[in-house]
């Protein structure tokens, strides 16, 4: 019980710690890539429990910001091979199980 | 009569077709008269023929007898429109007269027909014609086509007939025209002749030009593009935000004692970092441009002392020649630096290699007041600012370009220590420099001279000063090691000291110079006024000793062309030429003033330039005159500026002086004062040593002769 508690603890502190948006990888400019990162985490906090719809925002502000041609995948177990842009990808971690890719190719 | 005539027009019956009088016949309707009342409404009668005629209610009331009246009319053929007056002004007569024969034709229709008697050219070969189509076409259709003419024309002539009478002239034309144009249709139906239009128009195409086309086509470059794979699970998102906790937490450890200290020392670097940047890349821009500055400003400078310029190289005073052997100096720049105003020149050097870069030395002669002093090298391209700027902590006193090396200079100091300034390095600093533990000396140094390298192929210099050291400075690994050479005793003075030591007072070195060509040998003057002659070789011992003058000496030179001559000049208003074998001077002038100091000209062997104390250069040339000056010239106005050195530059006939208020001028010096030897018809000019030596020669034999003979 009581391992099962700190268990969930652990979890709970986990998430809390682990909740902050972490870049994985990233070629955008600095400008752009605060806005993106931003952009991201408005997005999933807001519809927390549906991704299409946090990937479709994202994707259709993107679209009016930086151009046309966004793709964004949310999820928590992919895997992905993309043809992006050049200085035009975001791949970043949040919430402790998010990771969103968010890249531009027309 | 008019109105009468209106109604018979309008009855239809006109002059020319008629010709006839009609006689009137008035309409004379019975009608019913009423004499009840004069009715003005319409009132239908009834005619005698049985006609209904309408009566208008303002129909003129007539009586029976008015009636009956017989009115005779007349018609004439006269056109009723025409004027019957017309006056038209007669030149033959000069005045205004009446036509008498007026036009009374008038014209009521007119058509131009197209009718061709027969017989003419035209007509005959229209029937030509005419039959050649008659013969081709089918011969029922030209049969018919002139048989239809008939019967048309005969429904025309009947048609018009039942018009009536009016039309009587208008139809008779116009059948004639019709029947001409019913024979004309046919003959141009067969043939199928296009018609000319009425109007007559014409064509006329035209093109506008055609602008040539061209296919461009472009491909814009695909945006670049890279690929990204990866793979992520929980796992890997669990293991990226453990790793970058702990890395925060390394970084938040080690920021807390550094915190504010790094932090710092972050900015500052930082902004020096970019001052230095930004700096750097000014800098960079700067030293760009600084060459192409340099240009501009020595073009600058050309430009505003334009006249100087030429005056420098081209100017050669003719009124020499009249002038009796005198010359003159002509000004030519000034040189000034607003730092050195309160500073006295103390030292002018040119450069052996840059025959237009001189260097000036500044410091004070004041004993009382001494501040620091300053090293400027002037080039004669560019009067305005000097070329390198060295500022030192004490009054310079002398100084020396090296032969080999024109970028070192020497320089003594008024506190006594020497140092080596090398120009090639942008430090502002001496490349060497003595100081108390090296041996400097005690006393102001006067002069310093370069000295060719030693065995050891380190560079020497020697000094003098007035604590009565000669001392030789080498050199050695970047070290400025001293020699002492010699030591100028007074002879005489020796006196005793404590403990059985002799002390000896020392003279005090003013200034000297080394022989050209001898190289021991040189001279050196004291504030006494002896000349010694010393050798590089022994240290204690004077070779010989000259009682020149009565106060300090203030320069000796040794001629630069023969071997045995040397000038003084002293405080003491004189400036006395020796020969350095006999002990008594060969020539003396006394120029009214303390002379501050004397130069051989370096172009001939009598020549020589003197500057005194009140102002005035003197040019003496010996060969041309023994006892006077060539020139005397006023070469600073004001009063308490002193003259306090000249120096002859090597190449150019150009002197330049230095004044006691930091400022220099340069001077040219006239053809008069550059006599040359006189070249004698057939032979060649001789130049150089060959010359100058025995010309000297001359003189001084003239000089000594009459001495050998009073010392006898």
């Amino acid at each position: 019980m009581a391992d099962t508690g700190e268990g969930k603890k652990e979890e709970s502190d986990y998430k809390r710690l682990h909740s902050f948006p972490l870049i994985r990888h990233t070629d955008m400019p600095e400008e752009m890539r605060v806005e993106a990162m931003e952009l991201c985490v408005t997005a999933c906090e807001k519809y927390a429990t549906n991704n299409e719809s946090a990937a479709k925002m994202i994707k259709e502000m993107m679209d009016k910001k930086f151009g046309s041609s966004w793709h964004v995948v949310i999820g928590e177990a992919f895997g992905f091979e993309i043809t992006h842009e050049v200085k035009n990808l975001l791949y970043m971690f949040f919430g402790g199980s998010l990771a969103v890719c968010v890249w531009k190719c027309s | 009569m008019p109105a009468k005539a209106g109604d018979k027009q309008r009855q239809g019956q006109s002059g020319p077709s008629g010709g006839k009088p009609v006689p009137p016949k008035p309409a004379k309707p019975a009608y019913k008269r009423r004499d009840e009342d004069v009715s003005t409404e319409a009132v239908e009668v009834v005619d005698e023929a049985g006609n209904i005629l309408v009566k208008p209610p303002d129909q003129l009331e007539l009586t029976e007898a008015e009636l009956k009246e017989e009115i005779t009319r007349v018609l004439t053929a006269n056109n009723p429109q025409a004027p019957q007056n017309i006056i038209r002004y007669s030149f033959k007569d000069g005045l205004y007269k009446p036509i008498s024969h007026v036009d009374q034709m008038a014209i009521h229709f007119s058509l131009n027909g197209n009718l061709i008697p027969k017989d003419s050219d035209e007509g005959r070969r229209q029937s030509l014609k005419l039959t050649t189509a008659a013969e081709k076409a089918p011969v029922e259709t030209s049969a018919t086509a002139p048989e239809e003419a008939a019967i048309k024309d005969e429904e025309r002539t009947e048609d018009t007939q039942a018009a009536g009478e009016g039309e009587a002239e208008e139809s008779g034309t116009a059948e004639a025209a019709e029947a001409a144009d019913a024979e004309e249709p046919p003959p141009p139906a067969v043939k199928e002749r296009k018609l000319a239009n009425q109007f007559n128009f014409i064509d006329r195409p035209s093109w506008t030009p055609r602008y040539p086309v061209r296919d461009r086509a472009c491909q814009s470059e695909p945006t670049p593009c890279k690929t990204l794979s990866d793979d992520i699970n929980q796992w890997v998102i669990h293991d990226a935000y453990v790793e970058e906790l702990r890395k925060r937490e390394e970084s938040k450890e080690k920021e807390k004692p550094k915190a504010q200290v790094a932090k710092k020392e972050e900015k500052k670097t930082k902004k020096k970092g970019r001052k230095l940047i930004s700096l750097d890349s000014q800098s960079d821009e700067m030293n760009k441009i600084s060459k192409a500055a340099k240009i501009v400003e020595r073009m600058v400078n050309q430009n505003t002392f334009d006249g100087i310029a030429q005056d420098f190289k081209y100017f050669e005073d003719d009124s020499d020649e009249f002038r009796d052997q005198k010359g003159t100096l002509l000004p030519l720049w000034k040189f000034q630096y607003e730092k050195t105003r309160r500073l006295a020149v103390t030292a002018i050097s040119w450069n052996p290699k840059y025959k237009d870069l001189f260097a000036v030395g500044y410091g004070s002669y004041n004993f009382m007041k001494q501040g620091k002093g300053m090293l400027l090298l002037y080039t004669m391209k560019n009067p305005s600012f000097p070329e390198y700027i060295f500022r030192t902590e004490s009054g310079i006193m002398c100084l020396d370009f090296h032969n080999d090396y024109p970028y070192l200079v020497a320089v003594g100091f008024y506190d006594g220590n020497v140092a080596i300034y090398n120009l090639k390095k942008a430090t502002s600093q001496p490349s060497y420099k003595s100081n108390a533990k090296s041996g400097k000396h005690t006393e102001p140094v006067w002069q310093v001279k370069w000295q060719k390298d030693d065995m050891d192929n380190n560079l020497n210099f020697f000094s003098v000063s007035s604590d009565g050291r000669i001392v030789s400075w080498t050199l050695v690994k970047n070290e400025l090691v001293h020699t002492d050479i010699i030591k100028l005793s007074v002879e005489g003075t020796a006196m005793q000291g404590p403990e059985g030591l002799q002390l000896q007072t020392l003279g005090c070195g003013t200034s000297f110079d080394f022989h050209k060509k001898i190289d021991y040998l040189f001279l050196v003057g004291t504030e006494e006024g002896k000349i010694y002659k010393c050798s590089k070789c022994y240290s204690s011992q004077f070779l010989d000793v000259f009682e020149a003058h009565n106060m300090a000496v203030d320069s000796v030179s040794w001629n630069p062309y023969h071997s045995k001559v040397f000038i003084s000049c002293s405080s003491d208003w004189t400036v006395k030429i020796w020969d350095h074998t006999i002990k008594t001077p060969m020539f003396v002038f006394d120029l009214n003033s303390a002379v501050g100091d004397v130069a051989w000209s370096p172009y001939s062997s009598t020549v020589f330039a003197a500057v005194t104390t009140d102002g005035k250069a003197h040019v003496f040339d010996l060969n041309v005159n023994k006892y006077e000056a060539l020139c005397t010239q006023l070469v600073m106005n004001k009063m308490k500026s002193k003259i306090t050195h000249i120096q002859f530059n090597p190449v150019y006939p150009v002197v330049v002086i230095g004044g006691e208020r930091g400022f220099v001028v340069t001077l040219k010096l006239s053809p008069n004062l550059r006599k040359m030897p006189k070249e004698k018809k057939g032979q060649e000019v001789k130049k150089g040593p060959e010359v100058e030596i025995p010309k000297l020669d001359k003189l001084l034999k003239l000089v000594r002769e009459p001495e050998n003979t009073t010392e006898e």
